[in-house]
């Protein structure tokens, strides 16, 4: 068990290092220097040098390196290049509101894809299972910020019914914070019940074919009783895997949302640190992305063990 | 039909899902309990139940709250004539008035300037202003600390030397007309030897306001100072909120989240606004700038330049990407707001005489790349300049480069173009763009660089004449051609007052705009 765990924590750790070196070395192979976009039109060469003495670009690479990495192990994300702030509490924060944003996206579209993907697949070769179908291709094809647009001309310009912009902490005021986070929501559900919807449903279709299932039959449970004592657990295997694939990149591809509705997540925080050069923040930030990846792999793994009593650890 | 027993999964025992159901609950509540907070370091969204403060909407946030080592205009918009003063103001109409300093003598000779300081004035942090800090930001300016391009106007100052606590002396090394009025700009904020160590998030200033928050990227807010020499501002709290893009800080004013939408670059939402948002248009120090390498041998011979020019439909780029509402300045590089503005009729829109140019200049097809930087209006403005310049001969071929990392790398830094265009949105920019042989356009004319030292130094009411001189000579050139003037285009919820949208210097006065009554 010990020992099982320990190769674990050598994979998770070596994995992060290798993670690191690629990304400092990536950035730092990309043109354009965080001294020069932070002077602008008016810089002069001398004022590029002097500020990156400033902001330390100019020390070698692997000092650069060595002092980053020397923070991360203290939980110490690095000075801004750009905003020459701190930056440990504004990347957690905005985590924080991506992981609350992508996580109700997901239930919710779990939510709406269970039973749909279901009844579309029993149903399948009837009238009413086609439609689901259609709609869901619908859904795929539509880009998560057509339906963010549309949500806020229609709901919040028009109707007034709820906030255009913006995001209200949880603590100051939960009314205020679920008005604001209703529409973005909705808008990555939306879309994301659309693709999990087809998952389920052709993880059903492929359940309900199989031998036990037909035994079940036989035995005198109706189809949906079987499907929910016996099927499900088999279907919720491959589903695992995707959602876990879903949420990853939902983290960051929820960026053109966080835009239109103006919310400070991770996502926009990398774009436009990316656009400033800010290399310590994007070093951050994309390292913080690789550990909550490796953490929603690890999750995964753990609960198809616990649902599938098949799988040996 | 037998019955059959009640399925169990014993591979597993009923303790381990007892645990796991535990600890799933347990992650929830600790994840939940962590995540009460989350976003607390960005800007509240919308506004509060009866919160009275105003609330200007704009894009384009701030880096940081530093103009000493970052340039941009968003950092001066936020601060000046908020948290920043200068010892002189630079009213509407772009006249230098007293500020800090009451009064002023300039010597004979022009170069020595006296400065008559107020005596009621005290910094955020309780210092008081005297002619000490007075010599203190002068002196920072020049001094390594500054990085900011824009200290190259206090490069004429030789000497700074405090007299008594309300008298400051300053000697130039030559007259310099650019100079006092540069005093009413970021160059010239008073600041206190106690205020710097922590510009960047904690700026010290005499002015009305101090900040409140500073939300990095999202919102600045602002709390009127009760010890303020001055008026009191019309609001006791006041915030800027930075909206990724033009839409959603249009659709908060219509939502009401906020009073005023400053800079607002989105035209195609102007009529579709409803009647009671009032558009103010104003002018900015934006002028949109074609420029053409002067190293590359293509744009060496000037009637190619000139050729350019006259390709140009000016106003058809303004009705196409502005709708309609920048200035066609007929390729002059200044606004409307400077003494020596004039529309120039040089350089009307004749294709035909384009490539008469073209024939004569021995190039009648011309390969060229016009390097686009990925802002919205340079891109769209491209798309236009293709078809004008292949109308004529030119070959284009269109390269869009990453702004601002990689279009300040290639083209500013390593000057590998042909052609490209920016805003240039720096107050009074001809010296520093045509008066300079280093600069990315390569532009070198003796001529002009004799004409503006002599604006410059010589007597105050010869400047605009020989600014223009200038200008003419630029034009004759063909340097570089301007577009057009960029508008600033102000949205105001109904009773909000105190508004002036021409931008002469990049401050944005918070304190004279009020609400009003209504909303």
């Amino acid at each position: 068990m010990a020992a099982t765990c320990g190769r674990l924590i050598a994979r998770f750790l070596g994995t992060l290092l290798a993670a690191s070196l690629l990304i400092f070395g990536l950035l730092r192979a990309v043109p354009g220097n965080p001294a020069l976009v932070a002077l602008g039109v008016t810089a002069t060469p001398e004022a590029v040098t002097a500020l990156s003495q400033q902001l330390g670009t100019d020390r070698p690479l692997s000092i650069q390196y060595l002092t980053w990495l020397g923070g991360l192990f203290t939980g110490d994300f690095g000075i801004s290049l750009a905003s020459r702030t701190d930056m440990t509490p504004i990347v957690l924060d905005r985590a924080a509101v991506s992981l609350i944003l992508c996580g109700c996206a997901v239930v919710l579209a779990l939510l709406i894809a269970l039973p749909l993907g279901s009844w579309a697949a029993l149903r399948a070769g009837r009238w009413d299972a086609a439609v689901v179908s259609v709609a869901s291709q619908l859904g795929i094809a539509v880009p998560s910020f057509l339906a963010a647009i549309l949500l806020v001309a229609v709901v919040s310009v028009r109707a007034g019914l709820l906030p255009a912009a913006g995001w209200v902490p949880p603590a100051q005021g939960f009314g205020r914070f679920l008005s604001h986070l209703a529409l973005p929501v909705l808008a990555l559900a939306l879309v994301q019940s659309a693709i999990l919807t087809r998952y389920v449903r052709s993880a059903v279709l492929e359940v309900a074919g199989r031998d036990f299932m037909r035994t079940a039959r036989a035995a005198g449970l109706s189809r949906p009783r079987a499907l929910w004592r016996h099927g499900l657990r088999n279907a919720a295997l491959p589903l695992l895997t995707v959602l876990g694939l879903q949420l990853t990149s939902l983290i960051v591809g929820a960026v053109v949302v966080e835009k239109v509705f103006a919310l400070p997540g991770l996502g926009s925080l990398l774009l436009d640190s990316v656009a400033a050069r800010d290399l310590t923040t994007v070093q951050s930030v994309v390292m913080l992305l690789v550990v909550f990846t490796l953490t929603v792999n690890l999750v995964v793994d753990l609960l198809t063990a616990v649902v599938d009593p098949r799988t040996k650890r | 039909m037998f019955r059959t027993r009640k399925t169990r999964y014993v591979n597993a025992p009923r303790r381990v899902y007892h645990r796991a159901a535990v600890g799933a609950t347990a992650l929830l509540l600790a994840a939940s309990l962590s995540g009460c907070t989350a976003g607390h370091t960005a800007a509240v969204g919308g506004r509060a139940p009866g919160d009275d403060s105003l609330t200007v909407a704009t894009v384009a946030a701030p880096a940081s709250l530093d103009f000493t080592t970052t340039a941009g205009a968003a950092i001066p918009q936020a601060l000046m004539a908020n948290v920043y003063e200068g010892l002189v103001r630079i009213d509407a109409s772009g006249n230098v008035v007293p500020h800090l300093a009451r009064s002023w003598d300039v010597s004979a000779g022009g170069r020595v300037y006296t400065f008559s300081l107020r005596d009621d004035v005290t910094f955020s942090n309780g210092d008081a202003f005297t002619a000490e800090t007075a010599k203190f930001s002068l002196d920072r300016v020049r001094s390594d600390a500054w990085t900011n391009g824009l200290k190259k106007s206090m490069d004429v100052v030789s000497d700074t030397r405090v007299l008594s606590p309300t008298t400051l002396q300053v000697t130039l090394s030559r007259p310099a007309n650019s100079w006092l009025w540069s005093l009413g700009t970021l160059v010239g904020a008073m600041m206190t030897p106690n205020g710097v160590d922590e510009l960047a998030t904690r700026p010290v200033g005499t002015g009305p306001y101090v900040v409140d928050a500073w939300a990095v990227g999202e919102e600045l807010s602002f709390r009127a100072r009760p010890d303020y020499w001055g008026d009191a501002p019309q609001h006791e709290h006041a915030r800027l909120r930075y909206y990724p893009e033009a839409i959603s800080a249009t659709n908060a004013l219509r939502t009401g989240d906020a009073d005023v939408v400053w800079n607002m670059t989105a035209f195609e939402l102007l009529d579709t606004l409803p009647s009671e948002i009032a558009v103010h248009v104003g002018s900015t120090n934006g002028e949109l700038l074609l420029s053409m390498n002067h190293r590359r041998p293509t744009f060496a011979d000037v009637r190619v330049r000139q050729a350019v020019m006259y390709a140009i439909d000016r106003q058809a780029i303004i009705d196409t990407v502005f709708e309609g509402y920048a200035t066609n300045t007929g390729g002059v590089p200044a606004p409307p707001t400077d003494p020596w503005y004039f529309v120039s009729d040089r350089y009307p829109y004749q294709p035909e005489r384009a490539r008469e140019l073209l024939a004569a200049a021995d190039s009648p097809t011309p390969e060229i790349t016009l390097a686009v930087p990925s802002l919205p209006y340079a891109q769209a403005t491209a798309e236009v300049l293709y078809s004008q310049l292949s109308d004529v001969g030119f070959s284009v071929t269109l390269e869009f480069l990453e702004f601002p990392a990689v279009w300040l790398h290639q083209v500013m830094q390593q000057r590998d173009y042909d052609m490209s265009l920016i805003a240039h949105v720096e107050a009074r920019d001809i010296p520093a763009i045509f008066g300079s042989p280093d600069y990315y356009l390569g532009y070198d004319s003796p001529d002009v660089r004799s004409y503006l030292l002599k604006a410059d130094s010589g007597p105050a009411a010869l400047e605009a004449p020989r600014m223009r001189r200038a200008i003419e000579q630029i034009l004759a050139d063909a340097a570089a051609d301007t577009l057009l003037n960029t508008p600033n285009i102000v949205l105001t919820a109904p009773g909000v007052t105190g508004i002036n949208a021409n931008v002469v210097t990049d401050a944005l006065p918070l304190a004279p705009i009020s609400r009003g009554g209504g909303d």
